[in-house]
């Protein structure tokens, strides 16, 4: 049995219905919250503040941190230990490379600027919506960019190229087996920042999923911009 | 602001925002907001805000208490929700707010943990109320516990298929909850009383008293902190207004 028709009926190259939202937490420089079907990701920037451990600082620019966290309770099944393990020390350390390439930090010598990224639920795809609900919470901080950073995860399901794989799609078992692919565009240059895979996929596949990831990161571009523009006429 | 800018301030019976001494900020109460815990609220008490989820698992009991299921509260003081909340191991102030709120609801006996039994000596419930701050503007010790009642009034169990758990299948079954006690922090600088500070006022304070109160007018857990001693008429005086506003917070939930 190929899978020709989605478990939750979208169209193949269709994301699920999203949602974003700034300055969901007032405590903080800037945030964001960015939801994808079940996925929520809440953003949040401090800083900047001084680097630690001190060798670390660089004195020509500033430094990036992350840190992603699922929330004990978001997970599919048993609950999530507090405290990160290596799964969230990676994910971590991606998010940063996805991000610091859109992200001017020369005037923050010796400093660094920590994007933390929280999970109260989750349905698959939680780097990625943290990655963009991160980009629209460092534009919503402030800090000198030159675009946004747009990101889902894509899937081969069966055959079947789709795209925003939810948990389903991710544990799909029949044949083929699921291949999960989260990618990071830039969206005025289609520059790729993030790219992961779990599966297995032939070349031509790769250069199809690319192509479907930079198409339908255009859409999530256009929902991160809605949310600025909205914080701005909240502000006037 | 400083200490004594505070003082003047509520000498006059003003605060910074406006509020009467005994007033709290506008208390929001939100059910169900994460799909993937069995529970779960959102609490807003002016810009402090919390998510809480139960999450449930089925496993053996402990030897020495075949019959009992097992109750858990814990709370993330999340880097994301403040500049003084830093990425780590939990802080003193984390862990004084996880155990205050777990005793505010395990000893006050809120949940009959033999209520939770599956079958004696081979399975049992273990229910794991997890508090995430995500804007940390004071007022957490009262955001918290009303929270997690709010989070296990909305839990339900999810079915069990042989023993094991179906996360994917959840049942119409709520814990049983006897009873509902909330708590009230009152805090205390110079000569002042006052009830939920935003996050400048707490740093300033010089005492805190913690006062779970139930629906009967009952006291049933105290936690004194912050470096200040209190007197025997602090004391009643606080507990005299915890009384009186718990009925509030309670409307919320």
């Amino acid at each position: 049995m190929s899978y020709t028709k989605r478990f939750d009926g979208r169209q193949f190259e269709e994301l699920r219905k999203m949602e974003a939202k700034v300055g969901v937490v007032p405590s903080a420089q800037g945030s964001a919250m960015f939801k994808i079907g079940n996925t929520v990701a809440i953003a949040a920037i401090r800083g900047p503040r001084e680097v630690r451990p001190r060798f670390m600082q660089d004195p020509t620019q500033g430094l990036l941190r992350c840190h992603y966290n699922m929330m004990p309770f978001s997970g599919h099944g048993d609950r999530v230990r507090p405290g990160g393990g290596r799964r969230s020390k990676e994910i971590s350390m991606i998010m940063e490379k996805a991000l610091r390439p859109v992200i001017n930090l020369s005037d923050f010598p010796n400093a660094m600027i920590e994007v933390h990224v929280e999970l109260p639920q989750t349905d698959a795809g939680t780097r990625c919506a943290g990655i963009t609900a991160a980009a629209i919470a460092l534009a919503h901080a402030g800090y000198e960019m030159k675009d946004l950073v747009a990101s889902v995860a894509l899937g081969k399901v069966g055959n079947q190229i789709v795209a925003d794989v939810n948990y389903d799609e991710e544990a799909y078992e029949g044949e083929g087996g699921s291949t999960d692919i989260p990618l990071a565009i830039v969206p005025s240059t289609g520059e790729v920042t993030l790219l992961q895979l779990d599966g297995e996929v032939t070349q031509e596949e790769l250069k199809k999923i690319i192509e479907l990831g930079t198409k339908v990161a255009g859409d999530i571009f256009k929902v991160q911009q809605q949310a600025l523009k909205e914080s701005f006429k909240e502000t006037a | 602001m400083n200490r004594e800018h505070l003082l003047k301030a509520l000498a006059k019976g003003v605060r910074y925002d406006g509020r009467k001494l005994d007033e709290y900020r506008p208390i929001k109460v939100e059910k169900d907001v994460s799909h993937s815990a069995e529970g779960s609220a959102r609490v807003t008490i002016g810009k402090t805000d919390v998510i809480v989820g139960v999450k449930m698992g089925c496993e053996k009991p402990y030897s020495d208490t075949p019959e009992e299921g097992n109750l858990m509260v814990n709370v993330e003081l999340l880097p994301l929700s403040g500049d003084r909340h830093e990425p780590g191991p939990p802080t003193e102030e984390g862990i004084e707010l996880s155990r205050v709120t777990d005793r505010g609801i395990r000893e006050s006996k809120s949940i009959d943990v033999k209520n939770l039994c599956v079958e004696k000596g081979e399975l049992v419930w273990n229910v794991m109320v997890d508090a995430c701050t995500v804007n940390d503007d004071g007022g957490m010790f009262d955001a918290i516990g009303l929270g997690s009642m709010a989070a296990l009034q909305n839990a339900k169990f999810p079915e069990l298929e042989d023993g094991v758990v179906n996360y994917d299948k959840k049942s119409d079954k709520g814990i049983p909850i006897d009873r509902d006690p909330l708590p009230v922090t009152v805090y205390k600088v110079g000569p002042h009383l006052f009830v939920d500070p935003t996050i400048q006022e707490q740093q300033f304070a010089d005492s805190r008293l913690t006062i779970s109160v139930t629906r009967e007018n009952t006291v049933v857990a105290l936690q004194k902190g912050g470096p200040g001693p209190l007197t025997p008429q602090d004391v009643d005086t606080m507990v005299g207004i915890a009384l009186k506003k718990a009925p509030e917070l309670r409307k919320a939930l």
